[in-house]
């Protein structure tokens, strides 16, 4: 198989901190170091891990005390063949997003060199460039164009655009007026109607409802068979796993990891459980998350579970100044969402107060979980149940094993159909004749 | 960086790309940091010219799209303009107008100022007004202002054709008005006022990239250059002192000839028309040369 798309040695450095105001003074400096043969006075060598980067509110960038530059890339090198559909995981801030960036040419590296073979259509959002006063139609052909469609290989798909949409009754009413399930499906409609030789994606599955998330997987998964080259980009590791054939892991915005997708997701799934960062403290109200640990009923720390054991979250913090009536979230998220959630805001059961250290934990009892990977979230919200302490973020990760078969489940397709709705609380089917079958996950097995 | 190992594997490669030479020069497409300031794509804007005449499109439709009066306000706003100025400028300040009908001279003035100034002010701020396409997909981005520069050209027709409707109602109550031969230069001025308005349009924009400031001072900016052009008042009633002033603003020979090929009154030269056209054509080459710098990293910036 020829080679499509070779990347060699790929960087790409960001300035942190306010772009503006100020800046002219910097620029100048720049210069003078450049006229007089020295290194940039601005750039800091060696990149920053996940968590010290700048995330939203929470590092405030302080003149000259932090470095104003990080590396988002760093001599990344990769070689995709004809065909293959290559999946790219890693955390957020890993720099994913930045190769499909550059990818798609919306913004330029900073050292290195791709080199393509065939056209790319990159769609890192569907309905780029919609303008919410024209009809479907003239948005069709809008979107079409900026996808780098000419005009008359749109009039050419016209047809099965709107077909694939199904919004055929409203194209030519102005697309404000449509619902946002409409806005979107027309959108995916003219991307999924594009036919490059290599087709680039980012996280568009995220949007829509499921059985339209289905619609997008399985067209791209025609694409792919069609023998068209895909880049994914994905957080949905069950998406890139049927998908992809080849995972690439990036960490910290260097190459970590390539080979079979199945293996990459595997490993990847492996490591972020054992080494999960999050924005612990909150300096404002004094409060530090030293640690949340996940352990069995038998209170051993554990990354694994069984379908129906107890689960307990357990928080160690250290609360420098006097918290009163801390509210706190956890939720336990699976591939495809939210699963179960326990939640003072609710309850209504909160501690009087959090001073110095100490634990809180929360047991989940039997689990109603079918083996897949979980995450655990957790907030910290102050006494008026509204300002957040600590940000609704994960926390730690666990995967459930077990065999389902031991649990009485004899489902032909189960390792299919285990995957989508992971939450199973006791049932009882009762047949046609009468008879009844009872399911549950608490039956242990012996 | 100078890791030795990123420069053994680009030897690798190159080794091995030598025995595959299938691989090798065929590329469609290389993504390098940086290129000459003189690669310019300009053949990729023409691929994409359907976008830009969708482009074109969706400006003039949606911009009076649900307005009562829809395209009509395209007519309005210059007759206002032209009104106000009559009586503020013509009436009450009593200001020359070379012995033209005044409606007839503000009129050509500000149809000639409004397609530069319109052009100047909307290209201004490409890459502040786009971020959120020009952060998701690649298209020359070019394409754009272009797409502006054209679309204020049917603005500009319609006004035009605003001024011959009354131009030909003067010209049968026999004013004193004759069009001339520099009919004929038309084309040029329409081009020269285009050039420029791009031109310093995108340099703005590509500086406003880094530079915020300057967003704010381009209102301001095109208001005061309105005053060193001859739009309310005709180049001929300048003192020597101050018209040097004038001349060195490259609008000023455009709106003159404007004026003077249709009116038969006011200044015309072709030195002065000539130095005009040098200077456009020199602020367009250097605003698609630093907006081409800057599109590539714009969007880390903006």
């Amino acid at each position: 198989m020829r080679v499509v798309i070779q990347v060699d040695c790929l960087s790409k450095e960001y300035r942190l901190g306010q772009i503006g105001g100020g800046r002219l003074v910097d620029d100048v400096n720049r210069w003078l170091a450049k006229l007089r043969g020295k290194e940039d006075p601005l750039s800091k060598i060696g990149s920053m891990t996940a968590s010290q980067r700048p995330s939203a509110s929470n590092t405030s960038v302080g003149n000259g005390a932090q470095p104003e530059v990080i590396w988002a890339l760093q001599d990344v090198s990769f070689e995709v063949k004809q065909g293959e559909v290559l999946g790219i995981v890693g955390r957020n801030g890993a720099g994913k997003s930045t190769v499909l960036k550059i990818l798609s040419r919306v913004t330029a590296p900073t050292r290195g060199e791709i080199r393509v073979k065939g056209r790319i259509a990159s769609l890192l959002e569907v309905g780029t460039g919609f303008h919410p006063e024209l009809t479907g139609r003239e948005n069709i052909y809008l979107n079409g164009a900026i996808l780098g469609m000419t005009k008359s290989e749109i009039r050419g798909k016209f047809d099965e655009i709107v077909a694939f949409s199904e919004v055929d009754q409203f194209i030519d009413t102005p697309v404000k007026r449509y619902s946002s399930g409409m806005y979107v499906r027309l959108a995916f409609a003219v991307a999924a109607h594009l036919e490059p030789e290599i087709l680039i994606v980012d996280e568009v599955l995220a949007v829509g409802d499921s059985a339209f998330q289905k619609k997008c997987l399985g067209k791209m998964k025609d694409v792919a068979g069609e023998g068209r080259t895909i880049l994914f980009v994905s957080h949905n590791m069950e998406a890139v796993r049927s998908l992809c054939q080849r995972g690439i892991w990036l960490k910290d915005g260097r190459l970590h990891n390539d080979g079979p997708a199945d293996e990459i997701v595997e490993a990847y799934f492996d490591s972020i459980s054992n080494q999960l960062s999050f924005v612990n403290s909150n300096l404002a109200y004094g409060l530090v998350i030293e640690k949340v640990m996940l352990k069995n009923s038998h209170g051993e720390e554990s990354g694994q579970f069984r379908p129906g054991e107890d689960l307990i979250v357990e928080i160690l913090y250290d609360a420098q100044k006097r918290l009163e009536k801390p509210y706190i979230t956890l939720g336990v998220i699976g591939i495809n969402g939210p699963c179960f959630t326990a939640n003072m805001l609710l309850d209504g059961d909160v501690p009087e107060a959090m001073h110095g250290c100490g634990t809180i934990a929360c047991r989940f009892k039997s689990i109603p979980l079918l083996p897949q990977n979980y995450t655990v979230k957790m907030a910290v919200r102050a006494k008026n149940g509204i300002d957040l302490i600590i940000n609704y973020q994960d926390v730690a990760c666990f995967s459930v094993v077990g065999d389902l078969a031991d649990y009485g489940y004899k489902g032909e397709f189960l390792e299919r159909a285990s995957r989508y709705t992971p939450v199973v609380v006791p049932y009882e089917w009762r047949m046609p004749d009468g008879t009844s079958a009872s399911v549950s996950l608490n039956r242990r097995p012996e | 960086m100078n890791n030795p190992l990123s420069g053994w594997l680009h030897l690798k490669r190159s080794f091995v790309a030598a025995f595959e030479p299938q691989n090798d020069d065929k590329w469609t497409l290389v993504i390098r940091p940086k290129t000459g300031w003189f690669d310019l794509h300009l053949a990729d804007l023409w691929r994409y010219r359907d976008l830009v005449m969708l482009f074109v499109r969706r400006d003039f439709v949606s911009q009076y799209k649900q307005t009562v009066l829809g395209p009509l306000w395209f007519i309005i706003q210059p007759l206002l303009t032209t009104l106000t100025y009559t009586v503020i400028f013509g009436s009450i300040a009593r200001l020359s107008t070379d012995g033209l009908p005044k409606i007839l001279f503000y009129l050509s003035g500000v149809t000639a100022w409004n397609y530069f100034a319109d052009c100047l002010t909307k290209t201004s701020d490409t890459f502040a007004a786009n971020a959120s396409i020009f952060g998701k997909v690649y298209f020359p981005r070019l394409a754009v202002p272009v797409s502006i520069v054209l679309s204020n050209l049917i603005r500009f027709a319609i006004q035009l054709g605003l001024f011959l409707g009354f131009y030909f109602y003067f010209l049968a109550r026999g004013a004193a008005i004759r069009p001339t031969m520099a009919l004929w230069l038309m084309p040029l001025l329409i081009a020269l006022m285009a050039a420029l308005g791009l031109g310093t349009g995108i340099i703005v924009s590509s500086v406003t990239t880094r530079y915020r400031d300057l967003r704010y001072l381009v209102q301001f900016g095109v208001q005061l250059l309105m005053y060193s052009t001859p739009v309310i008042y005709p180049l001929s009633q300048l003192s020597d002192q101050y018209r040097w002033i004038m001349l060195s603003n490259p609008m000023t020979p455009v709106i003159e000839t404007f004026r003077y090929a249709f009116l038969g009154t006011g200044t015309f030269s072709w030195g002065y028309l000539g130095v005009s056209a040098g200077v456009s054509a020199l602020v367009l080459a250097g605003g698609i040369l630093l907006f081409n710098h800057v599109e590539k990293t714009c969007m880390d910036t903006v």
